[in-house]
């Protein structure tokens, strides 16, 4: 089918566009590289929104379908495709880019024309892994976006910024060149690289592997995706790499890099390898219980504002992982919710701690105390968006949390109890850091004369503000779009002769629905 | 027709070689080295045009020892490119170094003709002519800086193991045609008698010798030492060229004659994870950027290996991208280095390139492509070359070598990035050269980025000639 306008074949190569553009400007000219990056972000978001319109929830399958041959031998196609799991990551992401080009306004003093086209590249690459149908093309956007990001930590980035920069590439690529010799292996068997063909003929039975051979390849994807995430134990990359990250790396790794792996599980490990994921979904699930725990155990302890929102970062996406492999229609719908929810939390954190380096040059949380008191409405910012990380009720986490923890009690009692406990430990670190940093008198005088948020600062924080209470109070609008998609990806799991095929009965969506009924 | 690119070489190497005493007859006579320098370059662009001739006269040429199918001329086409571009660039360094032009250029046009012989030969002493005439052109071009003594060491060390390299080749050229009574490779699978022992000693002698040529575990400890110590473009040509050639004869012997390679494949696969695993273990641990992208090489060797090891039509397809993506890569890389080493090569530390990004950006950006093709990252010709390496691997089921191959990687990334992270996040730690790039180097770059980028982002067409190339071969 195609399109007047290939809208995400836009939305992935618009950022490029303006990078290039970016290009020609004079290096110096600091003021026009700024509205010209911020315009591109802006630019693509409003695109970003014409996603909206054109979905349709009731439909199944994939949507904006672009299919073009590439490359002949092997036979690889550039295939792109949207649905309910992808729609809003692909909205986080264009929302977060030109936040975070606003939020890097006035820090950036020196190479700002490349910190800007790293930050462009950065997105069109994740747009690309996002809407990719096709595996090498997959591939080859989650190790493009890679390189922006090595360079943003390592040139903008803090004290131990090329440490943290050459261990977070490393340690990826680590992952992601096994996921090339699984993507390999199954291209080898099932001859394609196209993701729809190869769900239909695993789903069909024509190939089927050996449990050995499942096992081995689920290994080679979920490895790549557990660094993503990052699943304990390989999660060491990513204190370091946030810390010292500038904010706006730090808002994009967080809020939407970290996402591509669980991205990843859902639309790969799950429906291709469906036996595996059943069979090492204990163990898989008592990593993530570790993780939620020990990540809120270590942030408890923290003395530096930024490493603490780096570890909750590992301790929340615990819960997304939960939710993902308890494999029931409410923990993933949870799981990918609090995938939205996280990036917009966590990405408000950093947003925050940010702006507090740009005052003090430091995150050490000795060296604040007391600043309700110059910075009144800093503070409530942050009040509400540690209470939105936390799970407060009304709030968007609480929604996420609450999806998963319910969905997961459902089916395995004893992992949802564990991972209550981190919702307790959750309200513990940050609710202490809070007070250690904004409650009490005033500690370090230098502090009293703190600017409170700017009106730039301000605009940014009121989006988030809003969005977060939206998405506690009205998350039909998310949920109706991605329950259809979530459904799927649990049916593609069913053996095949109870399920029917999804794509067979295409043009017909009132007797799929009634056929994916029957078959609960 | 079919040898016309040879003619091409050999003529204006001649010319060159007859015009050089004239030309150069003092150091101030800017003139006549420039006329010297455009007479290579428009021979070698003859020759490249010249390709058009066996490329559609396919068969046997001067008395059937040549004979020019699909794959002989692709790798005349990578020769090509590969001479052309050293050529291209050669001028500035050999100005700056104060060294003549005339007998660089003919013997780099003589090292060409011979690698052109050693892609077509089909006949056993033929190839040992074409090898002959590239590698001696090669050891007197490595020792071309005449009073730097690690020059000198290169050439010596080059020359000594690559003389008892081809007396290994020759001597088991001798054994095959004792035990066959021929030299020509289409009629030795005829002419053996089944699993005689002289045959295959004799093959094995052969092999000695070709993975001397391309530095193949073990025999690859010259390398280091001789594309450090030859000056930098000379390495460029050594590190593509010759291995490109050899390893077209390699592949023909293994892919035309049946007699040698059912015995090799584990000798092969061996060969292909310590050559890997050498050089890229070796390589992460140099501070030298120069001696860094040479121990590379040989890693580089070990994955085209693997390729080997595949066995099928894929992998000869692989090994043929691999070289030509290879070819481009190295040869952007080490003219960088020329440029950017200084007179007499003293600036070759990882910290001397402290800080490049900030004075020389385009240069730097380049050398980053480069590297990070050489690495493997997608959207450059060095991932799709490591992509249908690993595709031809997996398709011969060798799961684990493919492993290996994918570690392998991870460890390059290590090295390749240092100078990267050094580039770009580190200040400077030396003033750097701010004069404009000379027209030579500035093509060079710009032809083999654009070539990089274009076999990264399409490559069918290339890869399709490569398969038609390999599917000529059996």
């Amino acid at each position: 089918m195609t399109m007047a306008i290939p809208l995400l074949t836009v939305l992935v190569f618009f950022p490029v566009v303006g990078a290039l553009a970016l290009l020609l400007l004079r290096s110096d000219d600091h003021v026009w590289i700024r509205r010209l990056a911020l315009a591109v972000g802006i630019g693509e978001f409003g695109i970003s929104l014409r996603l909206l319109t054109s979905f349709d929830s009731q439909a199944s399958g994939y949507q904006l379908e672009e299919l073009h041959n590439w490359i002949s031998q092997p036979l690889i196609h550039y295939h792109l495709g949207i649905d309910g799991i992808s729609l809003f990551l692909v909205l986080l992401t264009t929302l977060l880019t030109p936040i975070s080009i606003l939020a890097s306004w006035n820090s950036i003093g020196e190479r700002v024309k490349g910190f800007f086209v790293c930050l462009l590249v950065l997105e069109a690459g994740v747009i690309g892994v996002f809407v990719s149908l096709d595996l090498f093309l997959f591939f080859l956007f989650w190790e493009v976006m890679l390189i922006p990001m090595y360079f943003l930590i390592g040139i903008w980035g803090h004290e131990r910024r090329i440490y943290a920069a050459l261990k977070f590439i490393l340690y990826t690529m680590f992952g992601s060149i096994l996921m090339l010799v699984g993507i390999l292996w199954l291209f080898n068997t099932t001859g394609t690289f196209d993701l729809p063909v190869i769900q239909t003929l695993l789903q069909s039975g024509r190939v089927s592997f050996t449990p050995t051979v499942e096992m081995l390849l689920f290994g080679a994807f979920f490895l790549a995706f557990a660094i993503k995430v990052p699943l304990f134990p390989f999660h060491t990359w990513l204190p370091d790499a946030h810390t010292e990250a500038p904010t706006a790396g730090s808002i994009m790794l967080a809020g939407v890099l970290l996402k591509m792996g669980t991205y990843g599980m859902l639309r790969f490990c799950l429906p291709l390898f469906p036996a595996a994921a059943r069979r090492l979904a204990p163990e898989i699930a008592v990593l993530a219980i570790i993780g939620i725990i020990y990540g809120a155990l270590v942030a408890m302890v923290q003395t530096d504002l930024k490493r603490l929102v780096a570890y909750t970062s590992v301790s929340h996406l615990g819960f997304v992982v939960l939710g993902i492999f308890a494999m029931s229609a409410m923990s993933v719908q949870g799981a990918l919710y609090q995938m939205l929810n996280h990036g917009i939390s966590t990405g408000a954190l950093f947003l925050l701690v940010g702006m507090l380096y740009d005052r003090r040059h430091t995150h050490e949380m000795t060296e604040f105390g007391g600043l309700a008191t110059p910075m009144p409405v800093f503070a409530a910012f942050f009040l509400f968006v540690s209470l939105s990380s936390l799970g407060l009720p009304m709030l968007n986490g609480f929604v996420g949390e609450f999806l998963i923890l319910n969905g997961t009690f459902t089916q395995h009692a004893m992992w949802a109890t564990f991972g209550a406990i981190g919702v307790i430990f959750s309200s513990v670190y940050l609710l202490w850091a809070y007070q250690k940093t904004f409650y009490g008198g005033v500690t370090v005088e230098k502090n009293r004369a703190l600017p409170d948020a700017s009106s730039r600062e301000k605009s940014l924080l009121w989006v988030l503000a809003a969005i977060i209470l939206f998405m506690g109070v009205a998350s039909p609008v998310f949920t109706s779009r991605t329950e259809n998609s979530v459904r799927q990806v649990l049916e593609q799991m069913k053996p095949a002769e109870k399920a029917q095929p999804i794509n067979a009965h295409a043009g017909d969506p009132s007797h799929t629905t009634l056929t994916t009924e029957r078959a609960r | 027709m079919r040898i016309a690119p040879e003619i091409v070489l050999c003529a204006f190497g001649i010319i060159i070689m007859v015009a050089a005493p004239f030309a150069e007859h003092s150091y101030t006579e800017h003139k006549g080295r420039k006329v010297l320098d455009a007479l290579a370059v428009i021979g070698t662009l003859g020759a490249l045009a010249a390709i058009w001739f066996p490329a559609h006269n396919n068969g046997a040429a001067f008395s059937n020892v040549l004979i020019t199918d699909g794959f002989s001329v692709f790798v005349h086409a990578i020769v090509g490119v590969v001479v052309l571009l050293v050529i291209l660039a050669a001028p500035s360094y050999l100005d700056r170094e104060r060294l003549p032009h005339g007998e660089f250029l003919a013997l780099v046009l003589f090292s060409a003709t011979g690698m052109g012989v050693l892609a077509g030969a089909q006949e056993l002493i033929t190839a040992f002519v074409g090898l002959e005439v590239s590698s001696i052109s090669s050891y007197i071009l490595a020792s071309y800086r005449r009073d730097n003594p690690r020059s000198n060491e290169a050439a010596m060390k080059y020359f000594l193991l690559g003389s008892f390299a081809t007396a290994f080749f020759l001597y088991g050229i001798a054994l095959v045609f004792g035990s066959t009574g021929t030299t020509f490779l289409p009629l030795i699978d005829a002419a053996a008698t089944a699993r005689s022992t002289m045959l295959t000693l004799g093959f094995a002698l052969l092999f000695v010798g070709l993975a001397f040529k391309v530095a193949a575990a073990p025999f690859q400890l010259w390398t280091p030492d001789v594309y450090e110590g030859a000056p930098a473009p000379v390495t460029a040509l050594l590190s593509t060229g010759p291995k490109a050639a050899a390893f077209a004869l390699f592949l023909r012997i293994l892919a035309s004659v049946n007699a040698a390679n059912h015995i090799w494949f584990w000798a092969i696969w061996i060969s292909a994870i310590l050559t890997m695993t050498f050089g890229n273990l070796t390589a992460a641990v140099q501070s030298n950027v120069k001696r860094m992208l040479a121990y590379s090489s040989v890693a580089h060797a070990g994955y085209i290996l693997v390729a080997f090891a595949a066995g099928n039509i894929l992998g000869v397809a692989a090994a043929l991208f691999y070289l030509a993506a290879y070819a481009l890569m190295k040869v952007g890389a080490f003219t960088t280095l020329a440029w950017l080493g200084g007179t007499g090569e003293q600036n070759m530390e990882i910290d001397d390139f402290a800080g490049l990004a900030h004075k020389r950006p385009i240069a730097a950006a380049c050398f980053s492509l480069f590297l990070l093709s050489l690495l493997g990252m997608p959207v450059t010709a060095g991932f799709l070359a490591k992509f249908y390496v690993f595709d031809a691997a997996l398709h011969g089921r060798l799961i684990w070598l493919t492993v290996i191959l994918a570690l392998n990687t991870i460890v390059g990334a290590y090295y390749y990035l240092r100078v990267i992270v050094a580039m770009y996040m580190r200040e400077p730690k030396r003033e750097f050269p701010s004069e404009r790039i000379p027209f030579g180097v500035a093509a060079v770059l710009t032809l083999a980025s654009a070539g990089i980028i274009y076999l990264g982002i399409l490559p069918s067409r290339v890869m399709d000639f490569a398969i038609r190339a390999a599917q000529h071969l059996r």
